[in-house]
């Protein structure tokens, strides 16, 4: 067995508010090893980018609480932050959602690398330009971008600029946070490709790739975690969590994605009823289970995470009657 | 002016163009839209895809009359609106073609409460106030919101389903027979969208209206729609049922879509190599390769631009 890049054993992240804390990231456990390309899942507000805040940094009102996050066998949580500082970006490098949005309009796209690097001591000498120029070529875009302003630059083109100066010290993980969810869908085949072979020429060591979109992650993702209203809910390799989902809501999702060859006039698609609990103060117990039809009395207590097989975890009580329910 | 229009059609668009100017002394002309021709039918919903700056936002601003086209027609039952000029006239077509847009909480004034917004249908439009409170209460029950939990909230206490919803609602309550619903439910998570998409089947097939559904989702697309327009560069490149375009994929912009739709069936080839530009450069070739061709029939319901020259 390879490696663990990250190591992740009941993380919890609050939000502290004065009504009280917000549960966003709540006992997560979960590895990802070398080469892997682990997708994240969910749905709004269920504390996908939480969990990418809570590995980079963690700005009041977010404060970590408990649990430990070793990154290259090193606890990133209890580090001092200078410290940390210089494993940003080489080792550990984060695309934030919205990153398209960050381009300086009044900076050539030079000028923008070149401030951008400066800030984390790196100086934007004739060698590390012809070092950006290279990798830009491996996505495609010649050298001219790098005069132009980023208002003549399309969306794509930003987020292949994003992605190649986030992996120029080719770190070993890197977090990509919605990064195809501003795109076109030909940009967004594009773009998921492209780290995915970042990782197989080993630019980049291991990703993880926050989206709302579960089709993205089945084509890129070697395992999928599906989080909902903060809690992990499940992870396995990606096949298994698409062919054959555990969870009740993984289920529910999955059968809830429009396809195409799937139209209303032959098989009705149907939701899932009711909207996911608020995060305010909230208390013991599957935080499913409101919309769940296998709810029971058992639920109200929290149910731990189950090996499923050796590399496939989840998080319900009935996991077991879900998997043999061919009809839900 | 009154124009016959084509058979069982509500709204016909005819080549409509709208270009728009920009610059120094307006000199910079942007081809938005160029030489549409479609049909809206009752009780249907068309689906007009495309990716961003392909001009799909711009018709159903021109529909809704919130700019004026260069050139071209949209006619409804048999009149030109190009030619609704008083505010009579105006009203008289706002209360039959409603826009549904992308971002629920821009919609809506957030000083505003739920009802408010419905007395303001009833106001601005004339409508008979008696059974005002009964008619509010089942428009809303019919798009799956309690009447007594919406009414007298503001938006914020509202999730963006459930503001959708109300906008979906509102539409209702005028008993409209078009409505452009862009980029609807984009903002929405996978686990709401289809309450919404299955609510706008519902109400398309049971009260007979025509949806025009606009978007860049070719699986949302794909789902709710009887009829499909792919536009390209301000251009219908192809156009007609929904399956027969999915199926059968003849210009070469419908195909790369198509392959870059990511799916939980089939996976991206990664060992091709896919590039979006490629697309630029492969349109061009089949456009030369079929000089002087144009909109022609591949089959019965199923139209394709084969050169824009």
């Amino acid at each position: 067995m390879s490696e663990n890049i990250l190591e992740v054993k009941n993380l919890r992240a609050y939000y502290k508010v004065l009504k009280g804390e917000v549960k966003a990231v709540d006992d997560l456990t979960f590895n990802v090893r070398k080469g892997e390309i682990l997708g994240v899942a969910g749905e709004s507000g269920c504390g996908k980018s939480t969990l990418a805040n809570t590995l980079i940094s963690r700005k009041p009102p977010l404060h970590y609480i408990s649990g430990e996050v070793r990154l290259l066998g090193k606890d990133i949580m209890h580090m001092p932050s200078e410290q940390f500082r210089k494993m940003r970006f080489r080792n550990i490098s984060l695309i934030p959602q919205y990153a398209l949005d960050a381009f300086s309009p009044t900076r050539r796209i030079k000028q923008f690398i070149s401030d951008l690097v400066r800030d984390h001591g790196i100086k934007a000498d004739q060698k590390f330009m012809a070092k950006v120029v290279d990798r830009l070529r491996l996505v495609n875009l010649d050298e001219s971008v790098l005069d132009r302003y980023s208002i003549e630059l399309s969306g794509g083109m930003k987020q292949r600029i994003i992605l190649t100066i986030s992996t120029i010290l080719d770190p070993e993980f890197l977090i990509a946070d919605e990064i195809t969810s501003a795109l076109d869908v030909s940009s967004q085949r594009y773009v998921a490709t492209m780290l995915a072979n970042f990782r197989d020429e080993g630019i980049i060591g291991s990703a993880m790739f926050i989206t709302h979109d579960l089709s993205i992650l089945y084509q890129i993702a070697d395992k999928i975690l599906i989080m909902y209203a903060g809690n992990l809910v499940e992870i396995g390799p990606t096949d298994e969590i698409i062919k054959n989902p555990r969870h009740p809501y993984t289920r529910a999702l999955i059968a809830s994605l429009p396809q195409v060859g799937i139209q209303y006039k032959d098989h009705r698609l149907e939701g899932i009823e009711g909207t996911p609990p608020a995060l305010l103060n909230i208390g013991e117990g599957c935080r499913f289970r409101f919309r769940c039809p296998y709810m029971s009395a058992k639920c109200e207590g929290s149910p731990a995470l189950e090996n499923v097989s050796l590399d496939h975890q989840v998080s319900c009580w009935y996991w077991k009657e879900v998997e043999s329910d061919v009809s839900a | 002016m009154s124009v016959p229009s084509s058979n069982d059609s509500i709204l016909s668009v005819r080549g409509l163009t709208k270009v728009f100017y920009s610059g120094v002394f307006r000199r910079q002309a942007t081809v938005a839209v160029k030489d549409v021709w479609f049909e809206m039918k009752p009780g249907t919903i068309l689906s007009l895809i495309g990716e961003s700056g392909s001009g799909k936002t711009t018709i159903g601003k021109l529909i809704l009359k919130l700019i004026q086209p260069t050139s071209g027609q949209i006619i409804y039952k048999g009149t030109d609106i190009a030619h609704l000029k008083n505010k009579e006239q105006l009203r008289d077509y706002y209360r039959k073609v409603q826009g549904v847009f992308q971002d629920p909480f821009a919609t809506f004034n957030p000083l505003y409460r739920v009802d408010r917004i419905f007395n303001m249908v009833y106001s601005s439009f004339g409508l008979d106030q008696g059974k005002k409170d009964e008619q509010v209460r089942e428009v809303l029950e019919s798009v799956n919101l309690d009447p007594d939990r919406t009414l007298g909230k503001f938006p914020h206490q509202l999730s963006g389903g459930q503001l959708q919803r109300l906008l979906i609602a509102r539409t209702l309550l005028m008993d409209v027979d078009i409505l452009i619903a862009d980029e609807l439910i984009s903002m929405l998570d996978a686990s709401t969208r289809i309450g919404i998409l299955n609510l706008l089947v519902d109400i398309c097939k049971s009260r007979g209206m025509s949806i025009l559904f606009i978007t860049h989702d070719l699986n949302l697309g794909y789902y709710i729609s009887d009829y499909t327009l792919i536009m390209y560069k301000g251009r219908l490149v192809e156009k007609g049922d929904t399956k027969k375009i999915y199926e059968n994929p003849v210009h070469p912009y419908t195909k790369m879509l198509f392959e870059s739709v990511p799916d939980i069936h089939r996976k991206w080839d990664r060992s091709e190599e896919f590039l979006p530009e490629h697309v630029v450069q492969e349109v061009r070739e089949f456009y030369a390769a079929n000089e002087g061709r144009g909109f022609e029939d591949v089959e019965e319901e199923h139209t394709v631009l084969f050169s824009d020259r």
